[in-house]
């Protein structure tokens, strides 16, 4: 069975058609990368099966339950307990420390646990700026914090939407050597990008166009 | 790390990380919780000073020299064997005499400091009352005009004319003794302007006996009991005038009853505008904070999670505020009442908890807009870009 499935889904604002229809498989474990140009329905489709957005019409699947019939509040459950997110503006709570910022997911999630968020941040290789402030990390050490995060109640689902938008090439690299290792550990990735360098890592590129999808193909290089 | 652990590192992680924005909702409670603490205490302190002992039992009744006739304490004795001894509360017979002390001209008044403390017992005396020969009590204003300190020694002079031997010549004879300040008199009134000793040290000092200037007697009973007692005196001895002083029991009460009314006014509005500046403060934390509370959302913070948070906040700035304003307001009462009222009042520990539970009610009360206004906010646009 996949792990979300997407339906005849469709998010209407106005007259405006930002995901018209669209009908998705993710499986279990997968990695897949969407791609397409702004406005194309993206960060709108990411909302939703993130469960921070219903949409219009068609139903998501997530481990078989619909999303899109449920409460705010049963969505907020299920992405505490499902899903975690990155996202390209990092947003770490500025006053709380980098690993302060970790366990302020578990808190939510469950047990604040201070050795385990300092084991996830050092498998980000952050182990030395567990105790800096967001202000006192670089870009990319703000990401990885957010990826630290996104990661330490163990997600079904991690979703990113544009992680490296706003990171050098170097850190760039960091964050999709960190994808690739959670991908080998069996981790299911969705990643929005509107780079071709980091769509052609992950295993499956998705394509939006106008809230369609206009391509869906398996990517020749991947490695496993 | 429990759950509540983490609650309270993040909250006092966001008051002191952020204490800039944090320090006016801080100031706003502190001011009013302050002036809270100090009008209250002012409130319950007041009436209890100016007190029934004063209304009661002040002098109310003086005794003049009437005619040329010499007044002393055969007339005093006389005059109040015309009063039922069990009403007599207290004689304070006053013999005026002007002294010099450090080349100052002073008026130095003997009076039976017994009597003086029956008659006056409102009088706020800082040190002791003058208990042995040679010892004095001064009066604020010339405490003040002197520079002197509790238990200084001052010379008292006294210049009186003689006759000499062959009463063919006047010479000005000086006595003078060294005194011991034993107290400072504070009243707010004429009496600060005068210095005080037992009588026999002002006849020893001026070699002259008996002479009184006036007597103050605080009598208790009815105003016409009062009368009664004024009138046969009057009317029976020729060198006394009894006059009554007036009292204020009416005008008083009612004066202390607008004063309190005045008190619990400027302490409701005080509150109120303490309210509305936690929740503008508030309001502007929850505004700047759209993205962390979006965030924390996102991360699968429930609604009542958001509002504790953010409660916790308020309630922990409540609780500083009012703690610190429960001190302040006490050093403020205390100021006010050594100022106005020339007495100090006693800390009322029951006033710490009920200052901090009402800052805290009042942030509380004050939070709850803005603090609702954030559980609205969306996760899905906050987080979207910018
Ligand atoms: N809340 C909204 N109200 C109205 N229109 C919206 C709303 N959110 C998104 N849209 C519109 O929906 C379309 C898709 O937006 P979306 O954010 O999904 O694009 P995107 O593919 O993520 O673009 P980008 O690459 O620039 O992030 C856009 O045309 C956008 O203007
Ligand atoms: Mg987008």
């Amino acid at each position: 069975m996949s792990l979300l499935e997407l339906k005849d889904v469709s998010k209407i604002y106005g007259d405006l058609h930002a995901l018209d229809k669209i009908n998705l498989k993710v499986d279990t474990g997968e990695w897949v990368a969407i791609m397409g140009p702004s406005g194309s329905g993206k960060s709108t489709m990411m909302n939703i099966i993130g469960c921070m957005d219903k949409p219009t019409s068609g139903e998501v699947l997530l481990d078989g339950v619909d999303i899109s019939r449920e409460s705010a509040k049963s969505l907020t459950r299920i992405r505490r307990d499902k899903i975690g997110l990155i996202f390209q503006q990092f947003h770490l709570v500025n006053y709380l420390t980098a690993v302060e910022n970790v366990m302020m997911a578990q808190y939510y999630h469950s047990v604040p646990d201070e050795k385990e968020a300092l084991r996830a941040l050092a498998r980000v290789g952050l182990a030395d700026r567990a105790k800096h402030l967001p202000s006192q990390l670089s870009g990319g050490e703000q990401q990885r914090v957010c990826i630290a995060r996104a990661l330490i109640n163990y997600p079904e689902l991690l979703l990113a939407d544009e992680p490296t938008g706003n990171l050098d090439e170097a850190n760039e690299n960091v964050v999709l050597d960190i994808f690739s290792q959670l991908h080998k550990e069996g981790t299911t990735l969705v990643v929005v990008t509107h780079d071709p360098e980091v769509a052609e890592v992950a295993q499956r590129t998705v394509t939006l166009g106008h809230g369609k999808i206009i391509s869906d193909k398996l990517n020749e290089g991947f490695k496993e | 790390m429990t759950k509540r652990k983490m609650f309270f590192r993040m909250i006092t992680a966001s008051l002191v990380r952020r204490r800039s924005r944090m320090l006016v909702a801080l100031l706003a409670i502190a001011v009013g919780a302050t002036i809270l603490s100090g009008l209250v205490t002012i409130y319950y302190d007041v009436p209890r000073q100016m007190g029934a002992e004063f209304r009661n039992y002040g002098a109310n009744m003086i005794l003049l020299p009437e005619g040329s006739g010499a007044f002393d304490n055969a007339e005093v004795d006389a005059a109040l064997s015309k009063i039922p001894a069990a009403s007599v509360v207290g004689v304070a017979p006053y013999r005026y005499e002007s002294v010099t002390i450090n080349e100052q001209p002073i008026v130095a008044a003997g009076t039976h400091m017994d009597g003086a403390r029956a008659a006056s017992p409102y009088w706020y005396i800082d040190g002791e009352w003058p208990a042995a020969s040679g010892e004095l009590l001064l009066g604020k204003e010339i405490a003040e005009k002197l520079s002197t300190k509790l238990g200084a020694e001052l010379n008292v002079r006294y210049a009186l004319t003689e006759e000499d031997e062959d009463h063919s010549d006047l010479f000005v004879k000086e006595n003078s003794r060294k005194m011991i300040v034993a107290g400072i008199l504070e009243t707010g009134g004429s009496e600060e302007e005068y210095i005080y000793m037992a009588m026999e040290d002002l006849e020893a000092l001026t070699e002259s006996a008996g002479e009184l200037d006036v007597a103050e007697l605080s009598v208790s009973g009815s105003q016409a009991e009062l009368q009664g007692y004024a009138d046969s005196i009057n009317a029976s001895l020729d060198g006394v005038t009894a006059r009554l002083v007036k009292r204020v029991t009416q005008s008083e009460s009612t004066v202390l009853t607008k004063l309190q009314a005045l008190v619990l006014l400027v302490t409701v509005i005080v509150l109120a505008l303490t309210m509305i500046c936690v929740a503008t403060t508030m309001t502007a934390v929850v505004t700047e904070r759209r993205r962390e509370i979006g965030l924390r959302k996102a991360l699968g913070a429930s609604d009542a999670s958001i509002i504790w948070e953010f409660m916790g906040e308020g309630l922990l700035l409540g609780l500083v505020g009012g703690l610190l304003g429960a001190c302040l307001g006490f050093a403020f009462a205390q100021a006010v009442s050594v100022n106005v009222f020339s007495n100090s009042i006693a800390f009322r520990p029951l006033l710490l908890p009920i200052t901090i539970i009402v800052s805290i009610l009042v942030t509380g009360l004050a939070c709850i807009l803005p603090v609702r206004s954030a559980t609205d906010i969306d996760p899905a646009l906050v987080l979207k870009g910018e």
